[in-house]
C-alpha cells in the first residue's frame, strides 16, 4: 500500500517553491508548479482490497498527515 | 505558590530553561514525563521546546499520542493555563488544542536570532500583563515555524482575537506574521519564540518577563 501526503490547495509550499527556484540554475527548463509531498509504503493485512484501502486511508488521515494542511490518499502499490 | 508542570517528551531540550525561568519569577516547577497521566497537582502546564519523539513524521505528530496528552486536553478544557513554546506550540497544534499548523520556514532555513514581537492581544494567559501594540525582543530558534492555516481558520482567529503575538519583521513566512496564537478562551497559548531565553539583559533581552509573568499570574488565579 502507498499513502501519498500532499499539501492542501492554497497552503504555502516552501519546499516546492525552493525546488522550483533552483531549477533554472541547474539547467532544467519548462518545469513549473512544483509541489513537494511525502509517500509512505507499507504492508496491510486485510480480507480484501477495499478493506486494506480503508485501513490505509484511516492511518493516512489520523497519523501520516496533518489534515489542517495536508491531504492523504491511499493506493495499491504496484507489485514488486 | 503556583505549581507548574513542565512536560518532558523524549527529545525535549528546553525544559531546564523553562524551569529556570519560572523559578526566577518565583514559581515552583516539576518535570512530568510524557507517559504520566496525572496533572491534578498542578496549576498550569508548559510544553517546552525541543524535538519531541525526534520530530519524526512532522514536529509534534507523534507527541500528540503520548499518554499525558489526554490529561492535558482535559486540563485545557477545564480552563487551566497551558503554554507551548516552540516545539510545544507544534505539539499543541498537532493535538488540535490550538488552530493551524507549523510548516517549514520560508526559504528552508533554520533560524536562530532575536525577533521583535508585537503584542496583538492582551486577552491571553501569556499577554495579560502586556499592552496591545507593545514591542518585545525575544529570540527564535526553529526550522518549522511558519504558521499556516486556511482562510476560514484565519478569519476565525481574527474574529475571536486569538492572534496573541505577531512578528514585526516576518522571519519565516508565517501567515499574517503570526508568532503566537491562543484558543478561543485564551487559556491555551502557543508561540514559536522563546520567552524563557529573554529574562535578563545580561543575555540579550528581558522582554520575555512580561510574558512569563502574565502566565504566572494566570497560574495564581488558577491555584
Amino acid at each position: 500500500m502507498i499513502v501519498d501526503v500532499t499539501l492542501r490547495e492554497g497552503i504555502a509550499d516552501p519546499e516546492g517553491a525552493t525546488i522550483e527556484r533552483a531549477l533554472p540554475a541547474l539547467g532544467f527548463t519548462g518545469i513549473s508548479r512544483v509541489h513537494a509531498g511525502k509517500s509512505f509504503r507499507f504492508e496491510v493485512e486485510a480480507s480484501d482490497e477495499a478493506a486494506a484501502l480503508e485501513k490505509a486511508n484511516a492511518l493516512g488521515g489520523r497519523l501520516l498527515s496533518n489534515p489542517v494542511i495536508e491531504n492523504a490518499v491511499a493506493r495499491l502499490a504496484p507489485k514488486d | 505558590m503556583a505549581r507548574i508542570a513542565i512536560v518532558i517528551f523524549p527529545g525535549s531540550n528546553c525544559e531546564y530553561d523553562a524551569a529556570a525561568g519560572m523559578a526566577l519569577l518565583g514559581a515552583e516547577t516539576q518535570f512530568v514525563w510524557h507517559s504520566d497521566r496525572d496533572l491534578s497537582d498542578f496549576d498550569a502546564v508548559i510544553l517546552p521546546g525541543g524535538f519531541a519523539h525526534g520530530d519524526y513524521l512532522r514536529p509534534g505528530a507523534l507527541a500528540r499520542f503520548s499518554p499525558i496528552m489526554e490529561s492535558l486536553a482535559a486540563f485545557a478544557q477545564a480552563g487551566g493555563p497551558v503554554l507551548g513554546i516552540c516545539n510545544g506550540f507544534q505539539v499543541l497544534t498537532e493535538a488540535g488544542l490550538l488552530p493551524g499548523a507549523l510548516q517549514k520556514n520560508r526559504g528552508l532555513t533554520f533560524l536562530s536570532h532575536d525577533t521583535t514581537l508585537i503584542v496583538e492581544s492582551p486577552r491571553s494567559v501569556l499577554t495579560s500583563c502586556a499592552q496591545r501594540g507593545q514591542e518585545l525582543v525575544v529570540p527564535i530558534n526553529h526550522f518549522s515555524g511558519a504558521y499556516t492555516c486556511d482562510d476560514e481558520a484565519y478569519a476565525s482567529l481574527l474574529e475571536h482575537d486569538q492572534v496573541v503575538l505577531r512578528y514585526r519583521d516576518n522571519p519565516n513566512g508565517s501567515r499574517g506574521d503570526i508568532a503566537g496564537v491562543s484558543n478561543e478562551r485564551g487559556n491555551v497559548v502557543g508561540l514559536m519564540p522563546h520567552p524563557e531565553r529573554a529574562l535578563s539583559t545580561l543575555t540579550g533581552s528581558a522582554d520575555g518577563r512580561v510574558l512569563l509573568e502574565s502566565f504566572l499570574d494566570a497560574c495564581r488565579v488558577a491555584s
